[in-house]
């Protein structure tokens, strides 16, 4: 059985030294006992502490992190079935399928090592490659760190995965794949190397293995679950995670692989795995109207649900905007910028508009929280400098915040404050009709 | 080794709707659909089967609409100045059913006289929506609601500030009716007992609990499908009802799919990208518990087609 906090505080050295990272070993005690924290973070812990702790004390799905060159990427330590009960920590990392016989292997995973999308200020990427060894693998993997440092899946039998993993020294990649014909040379091979992915025809079949795998010293394992279409890959996945996190099952406690790339649908599997508890996902070749919706449907996914997605305070130019162009102001909740946004981008009529520090509340929300008040607005409006980019000084207010105009005013002397409409949808005619 | 999986067994179960009256029951449907029904969460075969499918349904107008991505003159063309055709032709392209949305510039007879050439045009069951501003939705939907009286039209979009009229005259000719709210999950129920309260049988609703596009919000409507449909299975009576959502309106108006110039390269082929933002984000919403994804592009709907058939499998 899982272990409370002040069970596990007892267990540790007591001595608040904060090498941990956190104030005191209580605190440290708690996370411990929420699962978010690994005891190795402690350097003081006793041989006998981490005995009683190591059961109740690891995360119920391991983290693995796979690590390239100077770039890590991290699957695992989730803790809960919905997003809504808590969240859902690391984000399944997107790899692209490269082949060590294709001639343009190097151009390739260059182009998508290069790949970078921005979404409401925040750089998407790839994460790594899956790299099928169907050649010389040493002289493959050359060609592939030449174009990027991210990390790497070896695809391959034992022998090419050995001459493979000797290549990429100093790094943890991870091995596809072990069956059961194989799991005793594999576990040999990547114990303390890399990371293993484990597959079988059944989830029985599978914690056999991992079990067998796990007793030869290799600890960082992934699953291949199969599943021939969403049907199946939604049930095993699902299975999966509640025997984790349920029923603490250690046997099958670690990440997942989704193979898109295989599925009908590529888009629409990956779409699946992403929602349904995938930790690394291999897609066929890099195409970016592919990838860059599922990047988002990701960052959506994953998005902590306490702490809404916000916007970069700011001033945002829409449709090229001229000095004598609309000055509009509105909060940093994501969902409020992308209404007005939309909206006035709609329209094809310039603005500027003044993205306001709400802390990601909507209008009223801020209002109502104190986030969004007149010292807050003129601050924005000084800070952004917005004086020097207009002729005319005169900014608009979300009309569900009229009741601020009198304070903007004494804060802002020398601009005209109005009005606006209280919906974004109503902005274009608002601006066409009013402000002229 | 022998595993135990863990089964979640649940105590209530979602209402099964049927929408659309063949000609047994009052109508002039070629068939009705059933949704509903489920007593378990999506697609989880070990616990349940899938009682009933979701339904993929496509959007029309009752005139060429004005603001639509370009990229749907392709695949729709001439027969966007016609409901009657354009209903045939979403049929063709698989449709399980038609919405169809009247306009501000429609006249109580413009929208009578789409939705019964919409009716003779195709057996499919029919959604049909106002405009979407209340009082205008109550002029429309009205004698829509009596001129097809019996075919289990399902009215929407009934909202709390139209809710007793629509609700009064789906009642009164037997119509269903989609109760929207704006992504909450309290919200969604007081709705729903509003319109219970009014003597509304319960499988005639159907629930909007609204959503946004992958990247505009799909979060927020995406756990607020879940909650409501664990609420459901806890056995809220209140929440108990199907959920229709509109992936396609909600996806069809980011600029990722409506617009092709002009935007960043590392966006992708503007089509390719259009498509499978309103595809990712119809699926998302089926994972969570989508009975009806209403849709605009004939490829979406048949990419989330197949992918519906593979989730009904066992």
């Amino acid at each position: 059985m899982a272990l409370s906090g002040i069970q596990i505080y007892k267990l540790l050295p007591q001595t608040n030294c904060k090498e941990c990272g956190f104030p005191t070993c209580l605190a440290f005690a708690m996370k411990l006992a929420a699962k978010q924290v690994e005891l190795s973070s402690c350097p003081y812990v006793s041989e006998e502490s981490k005995k009683q702790l190591a059961e109740s004390a690891a995360p119920p799905i391991r983290l693995v992190a796979l690590k390239g060159a100077g770039a890590e990427v991290k699957a695992g330590n989730e803790v809960v079935m919905f997003r809504h009960e808590k969240t859902f920590y690391n984000k399944p990392g997107l790899f692209i399928h490269v082949k060590a016989s294709d001639p343009d292997l190097a151009a390739k995973v260059a182009a998508a090592d290069a790949y970078k999308v921005n979404y409401v200020g925040m750089d998407f990427t790839v994460d790594g490659f899956a790299l099928v060894l169907d050649s010389d693998a040493a002289a493959a993997i050359q060609t592939v760190r030449g174009a990027t440092k991210r990390p790497l899946i070896l695809i391959g039998d034992a022998a090419a995965l050995q001459a493979g993993l000797s290549a990429c020294g100093g790094e943890t990649p991870l091995l596809y794949a072990a069956d059961a014909s194989n799991a005793d040379a594999l576990a040999e091979l990547a114990k303390g190397k890399a990371a293993l992915t484990v597959k079988a025809d059944s989830l029985e079949a599978l914690a056999d293995l991992t079990q067998k795998i796990q007793a030869k010293g290799v600890e960082d394992m992934v699953l291949d679950l199969g599943g021939k279409n969403l049907s199946e890959w939604l049930t095993r996945s699902t299975q999966v995670r509640r025997l984790a996190l349920k029923a603490n099952f250690r046997a099958l406690g670690y990440p997942v692989i989704a193979f898109p790339c295989d599925a009908q649908d590529e888009g629409i599997a990956a779409a699946q795995a992403i929602a349904k508890y995938a930790g690394f996902i291999v897609l066929s070749e890099f195409k970016p109207e592919l990838l860059y919706p599922l990047l988002v449907l990701r960052e959506n996914i994953y998005t902590d649900p306490q702490k809404p997605i916000q916007v970069q305070p700011g001033v945002y130019e829409i449709n090229q905007p001229k000095p004598e162009s609309p000055v509009l102001v509105t909060t940093n909740f994501s969902i409020t910028y992308f209404s007005v946004a939309n909206e006035v981008e709609g329209s094809g009529l310039p603005a500027w508009l003044v993205v306001t520090d709400a802390e990601g509340m909507s209008v009223l929300t801020a209002w109502a929280a104190g986030k969004f008040d007149a010292e807050r607005i003129a601050k924005a409006i000084k800070g952004f400098d917005v004086a020097s980019k207009v002729a005319k000084k005169r900014v608009v207010l979300p009309g569900h915040v009229a009741v601020l105009s009198g304070e903007l005013e004494a804060e802002l002397p020398d601009w005209e404050i109005r009005v606006g409409p209280r919906e974004a949808v109503d902005l274009p005619a608002f601006m066409k009709q009013a402000l002229n | 080794m022998p595993l135990e999986i863990p089964k979640d067994k649940w105590p209530g179960s979602v209402r099964a709707v049927t929408i659309g009256a063949a000609s047994a029951d009052g109508g002039t449907r070629s068939k009705s659909i059933t949704i509903g029904g489920q007593t378990t969460l999506p697609y989880l075969h070990f616990e349940a089967p899938t009682p009933n499918q979701p339904v993929v349904g496509i959007e029309i107008k009752s005139r060429r609409p004005e603001d639509w991505s370009t990229l749907l003159n392709e695949p729709w063309g001439d027969v966007m100045d016609d409901p009657a055709a354009w209903a045939k032709k979403a049929e063709e392209a698989g449709a399980g059913l038609l919405v169809l949305g009247l306009t501000l510039a429609d006249s109580p007879e413009d929208a009578v006289k789409a939705v019964k050439s919409v009716l003779a045009a195709s057996g499919l069951p029919l959604v049909v929506w106002g405009p979407g501003q209340a009082e205008k939705d109550n002029e429309l939907l009205v004698p829509v609601a009596e001129a097809a009286k019996g075919e289990r039209l399902v009215l929407g979009i009934c909202e709390d500030k139209n809710y007793r009229t629509i609700v009064a005259t789906a009642m009164a000719n037997g119509h269903l009716v989609q109760a929207r709210t704006p992504m909450d999950v309290n919200l969604s129920k007081q709705l729903n007992i509003l319109i219970s309260d009014m003597g509304m049988p319960k499988d005639r609703i159907i629930m909007d609990p609204t959503t946004g596009a992958l990247g505009y919000g799909i979060e927020y409507g995406y756990s607020v499908m879940q909650r409501l449909r664990l609420a459901a299975l806890q056995g809220d009576a209140m929440t108990q009802f199907p959920m229709l959502v509109t992936p396609g309106y909600e996806a069809w108006k980011t600029k990722e799919a409506k617009v092709g110039e002009g935007v960043p390269e590392t966006w992708g082929d503007w089509k390719t990208r259009a498509v499978n933002w309103e595809t990712y984000t119809a699926l998302a919403l089926i994972e969570s518990g989508a009975d009806i994804v209403v849709l605009r592009h004939p490829e979406s709907v048949a990419r989330v087609k197949a992918a519906i058939a593979e989730l009904v499998t066992a």
